[in-house]
């Protein structure tokens, strides 16, 4: 393969890919927000629960390719237990390293294993799908009843 | 490289050497990811030939003028030059005259013009619009406008798993509601092609307009207006080996000249005063503005291209192709042909029980192999199917069974790191 397709599609995310962590629904959750990607027409919910100003459970239901899945998969992982002003800091530094904006040589240890998406900034049409999950989980924490879409 | 004309037009129309063909092309020369390009996304666009590149490069290096205006050199050769265009278009598809071919930017615009001109006059609250299931949004979202505005009713001819028009739906669709039909002549998503003719016998049987989109049909099916007797028909260039930002809407004489005109301006004008205008007469009335000048002449080329290699020997040619590559697809693991019409023309969609078309999409790329992934602004079709996109090999004139191998080969691969 590919020096750059490995780089993008890294173990982690084909593993995620195949058998996505917290992929199902929540009954009753605290929020709820629905993803929408219009150049593929991929769909994504999120389910979010809150227990004392934390985030005590999240999962996902939906579509879409291997990169979007993988994200949402680990997003979720990640998420469990987080604060709301952490999950949003999460967030920023998620967005920035996969726009490119953190550069060729990013320090992202404080990303664990969404390190593994560092690959998808030299791919400019794929953003979007590491990005969905991510948008659709900001939109949950505030509660915004709109459909998230990566336009 | 082929640049010369007359050595092109006397290349012999009864052979069909691929190898030829591709020389004319010179972005086939191209490299994809270290890899030779195999472009396999014909029915989102098609490449263009030297000549056509040529002729519209010519315009602006020789004859660059506004047309139908000044009395000067350049601008009577330019307008030649696009009015010679109008008359190639007119050859193509046998309108009856050349006052039946309007320049538009592209199938899209076609679309609409007739809804917001055609349209506006003739449907009233109540009335009925036909579209079918399979149309693209070009051909759905402006009739939605318009039964909105109208308070009008659009009805949807539903297809079989094949994706096939189910034609006795259509039969009893029909009512003294309904006012127009427009159809879509062959599928982009499944490649069906429609029976139009059967179609438009029936519609007007009943008195009722038709309009075809022939977006996808006219660079595979010899196309023959008055023997289909529709009523409108649009095509875009760039989809048959011609520049983007040009189309065509025909129309017959009768329904043009009664329309109003679809935008106001410079051109499609014979007298203004602050009172009132008359309008131009056909087709300049629908062409208000300065139109893409060289985009007619690139669209006449091409024309002529398509017309020295024979459209029915394309035909044969792309057919082959389908026929190859839908059995060399048809024993990978979990792929499922979306779109098995008895009749189709060369596109291959298809998709994946675990792999994803935008993950199929990108690991062709670096194989060198472009595809279309996604919706293919079908939406309601994908609905139909119960799937959120295919991946979409569509085949021109240039494509060879080698380049199918490729893109078996590619997918074969796809299926190792995702199996």
């Amino acid at each position: 393969m590919d020096q750059e397709l490995r780089e993008l599609y890294q173990q982690v995310i084909l593993d995620h890919n195949k058998a996505p962590r917290n992929f199902r629904k929540i009954e009753n959750p605290s929020r709820f927000a629905e993803g929408y990607n219009p150049l593929c027409g991929d769909h994504l919910d999120i389910y979010l629960s809150f227990d004392n100003g934390n985030i005590s459970d999240i999962s996902f239901q939906g579509s879409g390719c291997a990169i979007s899945k993988a994200s949402a998969s680990l997003m979720t992982s990640m998420l469990k237990g987080k604060t709301k002003e952490e999950a949003e800091k999460i967030f920023h530094r998620f967005h920035d390293l996969v726009t490119g904006k953190l550069g060729d040589d990013p320090d992202i240890e404080d990303l664990g294993k969404l390190a593994v998406f560092a690959g998808v900034r030299e791919f400019p049409a794929r953003v979007k799908c590491a990005s969905l999950a991510w948008h659709t989980m900001l939109n949950a924490l505030e509660g915004k009843q709109e459909k998230a879409t990566t336009e | 490289m082929q640049t010369n004309t007359a050595a092109f037009f006397t290349q012999n129309k009864k052979t069909y050497d691929v190898e030829k063909i591709r020389n004319d092309f010179p972005i086939l020369k191209t490299t994809v990811h270290g890899k030779p390009l195999v472009y396999l996304d014909n029915a989102a666009t098609t490449q263009k030939p030297q000549y056509v590149i040529d002729k519209e490069n010519n315009y602006y290096k020789k004859y660059n003028a506004n047309i139908h205006r000044g009395v000067h050199a350049l601008s009577q050769e330019a307008t030649e030059a696009f009015e010679e265009s109008r008359i190639i278009v007119k050859k193509f598809i046998n309108a009856l005259g050349k006052n039946e071919i309007i320049f538009t930017r592209g199938t899209t615009e076609s679309v609409n013009l007739v809804a917001s001109t055609y349209g506006r006059e003739n449907i009233n609250e109540g009335d009925e619009i036909i579209i079918s299931h399979m149309e693209h949004h070009s051909n759905i979202v402006p009739w939605q406008m318009l039964c909105q505005e109208k308070n009008a009713k659009l009805r949807v001819i539903p297809i079989n798993d094949d994706g096939e028009l189910i034609f006795e739906e259509f039969e009893k669709m029909i009512n003294n509601r309904t006012k127009f039909i427009s159809v879509v002549y062959a599928s982009n998503s499944l490649g069906t092609v429609n029976p139009v003719k059967k179609i438009i016998d029936l519609a007007h049987s009943y008195n009722i307009p038709v309009m075809l989109d022939a977006a996808q049909a006219v660079n595979h099916l010899p196309i023959n207006v008055q023997e289909l007797d529709c009523d409108f028909l649009a095509f875009s260039g760039h989809k048959l080996y011609g520049p983007t930002g040009i189309g065509i809407l025909y129309g017959k004489v009768n329904h043009l000249d009664a329309m109003p005109p679809y935008m106001g301006g410079g051109d499609m004008i014979s007298k203004v005063t602050f009172e009132e205008t008359t309008y131009n007469e056909l087709p300049h009335k629908f062409e208000a503005g300065t139109p893409h000048i060289s985009g007619a002449i690139g669209l006449g080329a091409a024309l002529e291209y398509i017309e020295k290699i024979g459209l029915e020997n394309i035909a044969r040619h792309e057919n082959e192709l389908l026929i190859y590559a839908t059995e060399a697809v048809s024993d990978l693991t979990g792929l499922r042909i979306i779109g098995t019409a008895k009749e189709k023309i060369s596109v291959l969609s298809f998709h994946f029980e675990n792999v994803h078309p935008h993950d199929v999409g990108t690991f062709l790329d670096f194989e060198g192999v472009a595809i279309r992934t996604g919706h293919h602004c079908t939406q309601p079709l994908m609905k139909r199917f119960n799937i959120p996109a295919t991946s979409r090999a569509s085949f021109g004139m240039y494509n060879t069974k080698e380049e199918v191998d490729l893109l078996v080969a590619g997918l074969k691969k796809i299926l190792e790191v995702f199996g």
